[in-house]
């Protein structure tokens, strides 16, 4: 058993601790719009924030995760209002396939917290999340975007 | 029930006898219209035809029979819809008949398969006069409620006004009067100049539920009591499962049953994936690897380095002239030997399907890039018949040519049929994903160009040698046993003509089919074969001493289409100008998927093996273009499919099965890697062309070609990680 503080929620999830978060996520509390794409950290598809840092889900443990601020891609929007990553995403019409996007946009989201206006270095360096479809300039484009509003 | 379709039928014939049924159905509304027959909607509004649907409120539904896997072809394919049927835009939605749906109503929405780029161009026909007719028969109802001529009554935006007493009413409003109308036998599409909405850069009507989590793809779909499944196959293609040893994984958490899945693989079911993941790693298995265990990268590479020598048989897939003689006499001559590796496609999400069996019924969730064959693998898997199944489409995590393929699908239904009554979702694990992928085909190419004594290029032999893909999954798609689409970009005529005219010529094919299972992979053969003659071109020109676009023009006086989409991006580069210092820059084209391309590229080389590139330029023609914001994402999204492929990629053999088993050894391009693109778009009307694949052709050899233009070194294999080259 785990106690997970999920999107301002806590679960009590018949997990064992070393669970990867992820898919306690996933089936255990039953949000499915945080990823699965690689299971060893590679891919980012898995991203949420763990105390407003973004982290892949994979590769950290139910018992890590214990107690801690986690939030998801359902959870980012503040209510009825969307994030200002989600506006922009969907102002730029950034997703293709999607399925990597909700790790996109908590990695961005994490990203911009930290640097409200960051450059092109800054998010080379940030987001390193894998896109098969390969919205990687939409992406750019919605960052800067936001960054400039 | 179809009669063409019964439970022992396979998927192939299944598949080809669909085929040929369709071809009489190219619209498609010959369903019962009239009197109580009214079809309608699970909301209980009438369909206006198979294509549409409207509401009350006047929300118009559009029915979408392709799959979106991110292309864009949901939008475009609504598009075409609401521009001939003049609703409001903004009411529009869409859904997803199922295959059974459709083979139940004599396929009614045609082919559902979602490949080759054919998504728009093979049904842009048949769905835009699926509105047509839906808007000859709303105005037709509204027409007969006022007791006026059809003719005296216009629309827009669903809203239809009787011009000379200038009353209105709504779609919404005639709806159910118009859905028992006998549709129009015959109706006339708009002239091109007159759309409104086609050609428009909408957004797309699937964005917002993809930045909220909430979107449902395959790994998504929960149903009430399901269990999870997690699957080994042989890891050696070909190979089969000779035992496992089940009491080693008793008791452990959440197992509910193991289960072997047809002659090679087995999977353990579990209350959740993670379980189910869990056990299966620890359960001891023993494989029958069979002969292939023997193959290797270099067993393979000396297999088809053979194919190469012209002693050896090859299918001739274009030619004129005669090549060998010419090359034979020339003055001068140019030789070089090509690679192109294995590539696993790596969708995002990895394959995976729900089924659910009973004993009279069989459903299946499932993101699939052709509902009809997935449809046609639960027949054949389950033993059921037609109208006992049926296939729910779910958004796809990625396809690129790997979901048209169905063997997910069947062991979904294998391994549900093995517990009747409970809901299995099969998911693939990154590894076994990486492990039985449907690869890029592997192929080398012997290329020899001779020119004469005024450096004229008099001929050319292109001798590939290699895997063919319709061997593998649609044989009877070989012409006397050449594989025609091998030639794809190098072919004579059709939709992947060869855009040079040589006075002799020579294009042929030497097959070699190794046991590694091929598929279509994103623009397919088009990749190998752009680059093959792309960076030979290029190595002709600089033999002759001439510049590579000069000496490409020349050679394509009898292809304007080409030349034309390779002069604007020559022109948008500024090809006549220096390069940014430290920057070079190479080019291509090549035609695919009925769409002429070029790309041209600047890029700066740091140590030899630094690259960065800068930009790309890419045209296209298309014929049409029906959303300019789709084309632009599908031509850079190509571009980091294939760039990815030609740095990071390729699939490697050892003991007969795939080295690679996830990103930490199969990496993909990320956003620092990610040349800026810009898209020049060049329609010039008459023919519908594919956007999705042709473009990733000319990524590769214009960063090769400015690869030798920046250090003077020829790179003649793919991947580059293999020669120590990376992103800078």
């Amino acid at each position: 058993m785990a106690n997970l503080t999920i999107n301002g929620k806590t679960f009590t999830l018949d997990v064992e601790p070393d669970t990867p978060l992820l898919w306690a996520i996933r089936e255990n509390a039953g949000l499915t719009g945080t990823k699965y794409g690689c299971g060893i950290a590679q891919c980012g598809a898995c991203t949420v924030h763990i105390e407003g840092v973004a982290t892949r889900s994979c590769g950290v443990s139910v018992s890590e995760a214990a107690g801690k601020r986690i939030t998801t891609i359902e959870g980012l929007a503040n209510g009825g209002a969307l994030h200002k990553v989600q506006e922009a995403w969907i102002a730029q019409d950034v997703p293709q396939c999607g399925y990597c996007q909700s790790g996109m946009i908590m990695a961005v989201a994490a990203l911009l917290s930290e640097k409200p206006k960051p450059t092109d270095a800054d998010i080379d360096e940030a987001i390193t999340n894998i896109c098969r479809c390969g919205t990687f300039q939409q992406v750019r484009e919605a960052i800067h975007t936001i960054a400039s509003a | 029930m179809n009669k063409h379709v019964s439970p022992k039928m396979n998927r192939r014939a299944f598949v080809i006898g669909s085929a040929t049924l369709g071809a009489g159905l190219a619209i498609g509304l010959d369903i019962p219209f009239g009197g109580p027959a009214v079809v309608r909607a699970a909301d209980g509004s009438p369909e206006i035809g198979a294509w549409v649907v409207v509401r009350p409120d006047d929300t118009v539904v559009i029915r979408i029979a392709r799959s979106e896997m991110g292309q864009g072809s949901l939008t475009g394919l609504a598009q075409l819809v609401a521009e001939e049927l003049e609703c409001d835009w903004t009411k529009v939605t869409t859904e997803y008949p199922t295959p059974g749906q459709s083979v139940a109503r004599k396929r009614v929405w045609g082919d559902f398969s979602t490949g080759g780029s054919r998504g728009i161009r093979s049904s842009q026909d048949y769905v835009r006069k699926g509105g047509a007719t839906a808007r000859v028969m709303l105005i037709q109802a509204a027409a007969e409620g006022w007791k006026v001529p059809a003719s005296e009554c216009t629309v827009a935006n669903s809203v239809i006004t009787h011009t000379p007493t200038a009353r209105t009413t709504t779609y919404g409003k005639v709806a159910e009067a118009a859905a028992k109308l006998t549709p129009p036998s015959d109706v006339k599409l708009k002239d091109p100049k007159d759309w409104k909405l086609i050609g428009k850069g909408v957004k797309r009507l699937d964005t917002v539920d993809k930045t909220t989590g909430a979107m449902i793809y395959g790994a998504d779909v929960k149903l009430p009591d399901m269990l999870n499944a997690a699957i080994k196959d042989c890891p050696v293609f070909g190979g089969k499962l000779k035992s496992y040893d089940e009491a080693k994984i008793t008791g452990m958490k959440g197992v509910k049953k193991v289960v072997k899945v047809g002659d090679t693989a087995v999977a353990v079911v579990a209350d959740t994936w993670w379980h189910a993941k869990t056990a299966l790693e620890a359960l001891p298995i023993v494989w029958d690897e069979g002969d292939n265990a023997k193959v290797s990268s270099e067993s393979i590479a000396k297999w088809l380095a053979e194919g190469l020598n012209n002693d050896q048989p090859a299918y001739v897939g274009n030619k004129n002239g005669d090549a060998k003689a010419a090359i034979a006499s020339a003055a001068k001559k140019v030789e070089a030997v090509y690679s192109y590796p294995y590539q696993n496609h790596a969708t995002m999400e990895p394959m995976n399907a729900t089924a659910l069996y009973t004993a009279d019924k069989c459903e299946v969730w499932c993101g699939t890039q052709n509902g009809e064959a997935a449809f046609a693998a639960v027949l054949e898997a389950s033993g059921l018949p037609a109208d006992k199944c049926d296939v729910h489409k779910v958004m796809l995590g990625g396809g690129f040519g790997r979901r048209g393929q169905t063997d997910y699908v069947r062991q979904a239904v294998m391994i549900a049929k093995q517990m009747p009554g409970t809901p299995i979702k099969l998911l693939w694990s990154r590894e076994e994903d990486m492990a039985h992928g449907r690869y890029h085909p592997i192929t080398q190419c012997k290329m020899t160009g001779a020119f004469d004594a005024d450096n004229n290029l008099v001929a050319l032999h292109y001798r590939l040698s290699g895997q063919s893909i319709l061997f593998s999954l649609r044989p009877e798609a070989l012409q006397n046993g050449m594989d025609p689409a091998a030639f794809q970009g190098v072919a004579q005529s059709g939709e992947a003509a060869f855009g040079y005219s040589v006075p002799n010529l020579l294009v042929e094919h030497a097959m070699r089919n190794p046991h590694v299972p091929p598929g279509f992979w994103r623009g397919v053969n088009v990749n190998h074969n752009a680059i093959y003659m792309e960076c030979f071109m290029d190595e002709l020109a600089q033999a002759a001493g001439q510049d590579p676009l000069e000496f490409r023009r020349r050679l394509m006086g009898k292809h304007p289409k080409h030349l034309a989409v390779l002069n604007a991006v020559a022109e948008k580069i500024g090809w006549d100008t220096p390069a940014p210092q430290g920057a070079y820059r190479g080019i291509a084209q090549v035609m695919g998927y009925g769409s002429y391309v070029a790309g041209a590229a600047e890029i700066s080389v740091t140590d030899g093996s630094k690259i960065k590139v800068h930009r790309i330029v890419a045209s296209t023609d298309p014929g049409y273009v029906v959303n300019p914001a789709q084309v632009e994402r599908q031509i850079a999204g190509s571009f980091v499919y294939g760039l990815s492929a030609l740095f990071y990629g390729g699939c490697t053999v050892k003991d007969g099965k795939i080295e690679q088993t996830n990103f930490d050894t199969y990496n993909s391009m990320r956003i620092g890697e990610m040349p800026k693109v810009e898209s020049v778009m060049v329609p010039s009307g008459g023919f519908w062309g594919g956007v999705g694949e042709p473009t990733i052709g000319v990524a590769a050899p214009a960063v090769l070609n400015a690869y030798f233009a920046a250090t003077g070194k020829r790179i003649r294999s793919v991947p580059l990680r293999d020669q120590n080259i990376t992103f800078a």
